[in-house]
């Protein structure tokens, strides 16, 4: 794949803003949900940076991966408040019931799993997020039925697109 | 008859479904054909009975508490009566006159008495509830004047460190350089916190108020909100809130006629609980790595892109609207010792009405925690208290009658911090607790002082090997020494304060070290 097109287009909405690195990496994460080896290069030439300093950049953020993941991010709230409401139990529940540790994706690639660290919802306890929906008092059960929400909408855009 | 309905819009709500119950109540409004209004408002913060939804009528505002989808019908029914209120009555949900709910009829809401109250993003309800009083008087200040201003309220940063913020806006407005920054801390990290968000989602235009008037006391034309990116819902009201202050002339070029331009953006942090301290804030802002810098040069000298810069918490700018519309003198009345003002206290955790509490400085914890909180969520008595964040440490029930005020907190070792209190009940195991704040510093220390980047893996350690019970005592010894080296040699608080909660754990609960 050459995303060279769509990382010049977005560097060009961005390049007049100050400081504009870390909105050029919020945009591709946005646009592709990684960010791809090439725009390492791309990026350093564009702004003036060496590649070390950009892969570095991207290196010291939780919220920029340079791999491919699922589709759909859940983030499960790993921070105390949380965890004075059970969130250690329902972690160890959402990592079988999808079979996958934290950084990794569902095999149909339809979910990535990342821990996340308060998701201020902490009066209401245990907080999960997905994609940008966050859910308050998750238990084991409503997990899963987000989880089958997730999969239900899929299959329905499948079949609409057939 | 009921006028009009108000579902809330903040994170804690729609995370319950206040989305899905405002779309039912919207389309039995519009089969009826009732032209009742349907307003999307903020949160009040009394998160235990989210999703309250109100009905205004002639007598008032009355509200049902924790709204499912299956309670809509039912109250449908009530709307067209002339005595609603009285019919609500025999509703086991319903509540009264919001007005008279003990839990903010016991509060001094000054910088969220608008939150709630109607729609965020809606200009002329800010301005009807007293919004950017502040900022017209300040555009005929001098900036020396506004500056005194809020000296004499004696506001300190709400963000953790509590330095006098009159103090900090004076360096940076006798700093000659040609251009100035403004810069609000919306990271938020800490467990526990929300404050920062419901301002910023219920009142939006009370930061952005505060933020031009920052600019207009220091000198300033540009400012930053950075704001964490764990806050999708905050990240677009904030958006929203701008192009409309633009819309209108609050922000760009010579705001409401005067000589005063003032532009201002958002910009998303990306995960890095680190990038809540100012410089590596500024660090970030700059497009690097946020490594949190030397100090000094202080930032209010040298802070984004070399340039003089105020950096205040979220609260402190909310604050400042409520300083500038209603007098130091006003604001200042409220408090003890030399903590003035009020403080929003946000109750977290195993608690059973957790939410945000304004009170003045000067109430005690157990009032907070007992009065307010009413015990634990779960019904189990409670075991910890960690107040101020996960650098904070766990404070014991005998010093539950401390008066939230920055000198009596750090007098017994502990620290209000951003004002986030959590609950844990009886099996909570405060090993684990201890571990995990090791761990946290590990994840997220920003790796350029050895004590904290080492020290807290050292500490994980450490901890890991107590915890199979492998020669405790000594491993103890080791862990204090760790402490130690953490505490008096980190660069920053991260890893200067994280044996604060491991310390404290395990002077108050050894049991669970040692067994
Ligand atoms: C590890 C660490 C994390 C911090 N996180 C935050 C934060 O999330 N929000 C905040 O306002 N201040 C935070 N601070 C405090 C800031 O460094 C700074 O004191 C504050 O933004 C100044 O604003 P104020 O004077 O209005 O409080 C943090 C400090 C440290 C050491
Ligand atoms: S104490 Fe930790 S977070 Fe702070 S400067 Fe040192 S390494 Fe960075
Ligand atoms: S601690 Fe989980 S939402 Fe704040």
């Amino acid at each position: 794949m050459n995303y060279k097109a769509e990382i010049l287009d977005i560097v060009r909405d961005h390049i007049d803003m100050e400081g504009s690195l870390l909105p050029i990496l919020h945009a591709i994460m946005d646009r592709l949900n990684f960010i791809p080896e090439e725009a390492i290069s791309l990026l350093a030439k564009k702004l003036n940076l060496s590649s070390a300093e950009v892969s570095g950049v991207i290196s010291f953020y939780h919220d920029f991966r340079k791999e491919r993941v699922g589709s759909h991010k859940v983030q499960i709230c790993r921070s105390e408040a949380c965890q004075a409401m059970g969130s250690r139990d329902l972690e160890k529940h959402v990592k079988t019931s999808l079979g996958i540790d934290y950084g990794e994706s569902t095999k149909d690639q339809l979910i990535y799993l990342e821990p996340v660290y308060c998701l201020g919802n902490c009066a209401c306890s245990p907080s999960v997020r997905i994609d940008d929906d966050i859910h308050a008092r998750v238990t084991p059960d409503s997990f899963d039925n987000l989880i089958s929400d997730i999969k239900l909408s899929k299959t329905r855009d499948e079949d609409l697109a057939r | 008859m009921i006028k009009k309905i108000f579902v809330p819009i903040d994170t804690t709500a729609i995370a319950l479904g206040s989305n899905v119950v405002a779309e039912i109540f919207e389309n039995a409004l519009k089969e009826n054909g009732s032209d009742i209004q349907l307003i999307r408002n903020g949160s009040r913060g009394m998160f235990w009975l989210e999703p309250l939804i109100e009905f205004e009528n002639n007598n008032g505002r009355f509200s049902f508490k924790n709204v499912v989808p299956s309670d809509v019908l039912p109250i449908m029914q009530l709307l067209e009566a002339d005595d609603f209120e009285n019919l609500a009555t025999g509703n086991e949900k319903f509540l009264g006159n919001t007005k008279e709910i003990e839990y903010l009829q016991n509060q001094s809401r000054l910088s969220f008495s608008k939150a709630g109250i109607g729609d965020p993003l809606c200009l002329e309800n800010y301005t009807a509830l007293g919004g950017f009083k502040g900022l017209k008087k300040a555009l005929g200040m001098k900036p020396q004047e506004i500056v005194d201003e809020v000296k004499n309220s004696g506001l300190r940063g709400r963000g953790g460190a509590a330095f006098p913020t009159g103090i900090k806006w004076q360096t940076v407005l006798d700093t000659k350089h040609p251009k100035k920054y403004v810069v609000c801390n919306a990271d938020e990290g800490d467990s526990g916190t929300f404050a920062d968000r419901l301002l910023m989602e219920s009142d939006p235009y009370q930061l952005i108020e505060g933020m031009i008037i920052a600019g207009a006391a220091v000198g300033s034309d540009q400012g930053y909100i950075y704001l964490r990116s764990e806050y999708p819902y905050a990240h677009k009201t904030l958006n929203t809130a701008i192009s409309k202050c633009y819309a209108e002339g609050f922000l760009g070029k010579n705001m409401l006629g005067s000589n005063i331009s003032f532009d201002l953006e958002v910009r998303l942090g990306a995960g890095a609980y680190i990038c809540g301290e100012e410089t590596s804030l500024l660090e970030s802002l700059e497009g690097k790595r946020g490594m949190v810098r030397s100090k000094p040069p202080l930032p209010a000298i040298e802070g984004l892109f070399g340039c003089p810069t105020v950096v205040n918490n979220v609260l402190t700018l909310g604050a400042i609207s409520i300083i500038l519309g209603q007098g130091a003198t006003f604001y200042q009345d409220f408090g003890t010792g030399r903590s003035r003002g009020t403080l929003p206290v946000q109750l977290a955790g195993n608690i059973k009405r957790g939410g945000l509490i304004e009170v003045p400085f000067g109430v005690t914890l157990k009032e907070i925690v007992e009065g307010f909180g009413n015990g634990t969520h779960s019904g189990r008595p409670i075991k910890a208290i960690q107040v101020g964040g996960p650098l904070g440490a766990f404070v014991p029930k005998q010093q539950w009658d401390t008066p939230l005020d920055y000198e009596a907190f750090s007098a017994i070792g502990a620290m209000i911090g951003h004002g986030g209190i959590v609950v844990f009940d009886e099996t909570a195991n405060m090993f684990d607790q201890a571990r995990f704040a090791m761990e946290f510093c590990e994840i997220e220390s920003c790796g350029k002082c050895t004590p904290c980047r080492i020290g807290s893996t050292r500490g994980m350690e450490v901890l890991d090997k107590i915890g199979l019970q492998q020669d405790v005592d000594s491993n103890l010894i080791l862990l204090e020494e760790l402490c130690d080296t953490m505490e008096n040699a980190s660069l920053c608080a991260m890893g200067g304060m994280t044996p604060f909660p491991v310390k404290s754990a395990l002077e108050l609960y050894k049991e669970d070290f040692t067994s």
